[in-house]
């Protein structure tokens, strides 16, 4: 019996100790913690919308899905471009990229890609600017394509990465991927009308968004 | 007897530099060892998340050690370790991201490095805290120092950069395969093979004498 209780107090008053500490330092480390993601998400999307100062957030559930595309907003506050993400699968792992889409509707802005985890030296590539810088300006009507050891001949061609044909096609699958549903649910007329008028959308500034979240 | 005990204290730090030398002469901890040792900095900062859960999870247990139950001894100390690698994770990703996204899951996975958990059951449930703080020191160290030079040499082969800068020119073809894991593999291999040949001479050489 003996032995019973003090098995009994080891177990709970470590474990309780323990909680109660991690609950302090989760108190501290949570808001830097969110900050830092917050920055990085802010940060790639000042790369792909270079002429943007801030961002709106536009959220839409599609089929249970949540769907987030970031208005990058200009020196007067007007929209430069749309910024969203594209994850799927590469050659090894995940594969998310932020991608900048130019207002018109017609071409990219730019690609970033945040995460990979492609073969060092072959597929990790494609987070070099050699091949992100590709997308500046590309067309992507009807889709994105690459060529295989050539340059490429039409205006919505990459050329995909010798030895890493799988790491460039996940690449442009992905993006293919979700510019067919932005294009779908965020068309252009509603993100230019957006900007004149507040319709029934959730959209606010991240410095809105910011406000929000102390409250 | 005072001097006794500041040389029996520094037995206990020493050990872990050489005699005792994690990776290379327990062959512990070898996931970390193989995983993220593809660059100085990585080994080095995984190096110092295992030093401070050991140094706190050490001298925790050796404190704890006159009320602990033995049979449930094991579940503690797991406890104890899983608190101190959770405030090493969000300490790492509140104040170095990147070095926290490089590390990736395994500075989580360092509550299952056996160093930890070893030193707990062999050392800090036998000893008092002082003791048991300067064998996690020396443990501790001894770690960090085999990540780093595992990353020298990977980084040096793999990228041809120390610490990101370009120490080899551009007559070097980087050796690919280092920063992969049969590169870990390979310089792994060599580590231990280095450390038993010195200390293989070292011991013949005292015998002769």
């Amino acid at each position: 019996m003996k032995d019973f209780t003090k098995m009994f107090l080891n177990l709970t008053v470590v474990g309780s100790v323990s909680g109660v500490l991690l609950a302090g330092a989760y108190h501290y480390a949570d808001p830097l913690i969110q900050a830092n993601r917050e920055r990085e998400l802010k940060e790639s999307i000042f790369v792909v919308l270079p002429e943007a100062k801030d961002y709106k957030i536009i959220e839409k559930t599609v089929d249970k899905q949540k769907l987030v595309v970031y208005e990058g907003l200009g020196v007067d506050g007007k929209p430069v471009g749309i910024a969203f993400k594209a994850d799927g699968g590469g050659f090894q792992g995940n594969i998310s990229i932020m991608v900048g889409l130019n207002l018109d509707y017609l071409r990219l802005k730019g690609i970033k890609v945040l995460e990979q985890v492609e073969t060092p030296g072959l597929g990790n590539r494609i987070s070099e600017p050699k091949f992100e810088d590709q997308f500046k300006g590309l067309e992507f009507t009807p889709r994105v394509e690459y060529v295989k050891n050539k340059k490429p001949d039409r205006p919505n061609q990459i050329q995909a990465i010798t030895g890493a044909t799988i790491s460039s096609d996940a690449v442009v699958k992905n993006i293919n991927n979700y510019l067919a549903k932005v294009l779908k649910e965020f068309p252009k007329e509603e993100i230019l009308g957006a900007a004149s008028k507040e319709d029934g959308h959730r959209t606010m500034t991240s410095t809105e968004a910011a406000a929000q979240k102390k409250h | 007897m005072a001097e006794d005990s500041a040389n029996s204290l520094w037995y206990e730090f020493k050990k872990g530099l050489w005699q005792d030398i994690p990776p290379f002469r327990l062959v512990l901890g070898t996931c970390p060892t193989l995983a993220v040792t593809n660059s100085i900095k990585n080994g080095i900062a995984m190096g110092l998340a295992t030093l401070f859960v050991l140094i706190c999870s050490n001298v925790a247990i050796s404190a704890l050690r006159k009320y602990v139950a033995v049979q449930v001894r094991i579940a503690l100390y797991v406890v104890i370790i899983a608190l101190f690698v959770t405030l090493a994770d969000m300490f790492l990703a509140a104040m170095f991201p990147p070095i926290s996204k490089a590390l990736g899951p395994y500075v989580p996975l360092i509550v299952v490095n056996c160093i930890i958990l070893g030193r707990a059951e062999a050392f800090a449930q036998k000893n008092a805290v002082v003791p048991s703080l300067m064998d996690a020191l020396g443990i501790g160290l001894g770690f960090t120092m085999s990540l780093a030079s595992m990353g020298f040499v990977r980084e040096l082969l793999g990228f041809g950069t120390l610490l990101n800068f370009r120490v080899l020119g551009d007559w070097f073809e980087p050796w690919i395969v280092m920063i992969l894991p049969a590169g870990a593999f390979v310089v792994f291999g060599s580590f231990i093979a280095l450390v038993n040949w010195i200390s293989h001479r070292k011991a013949a050489g005292s015998s002769s004498m």
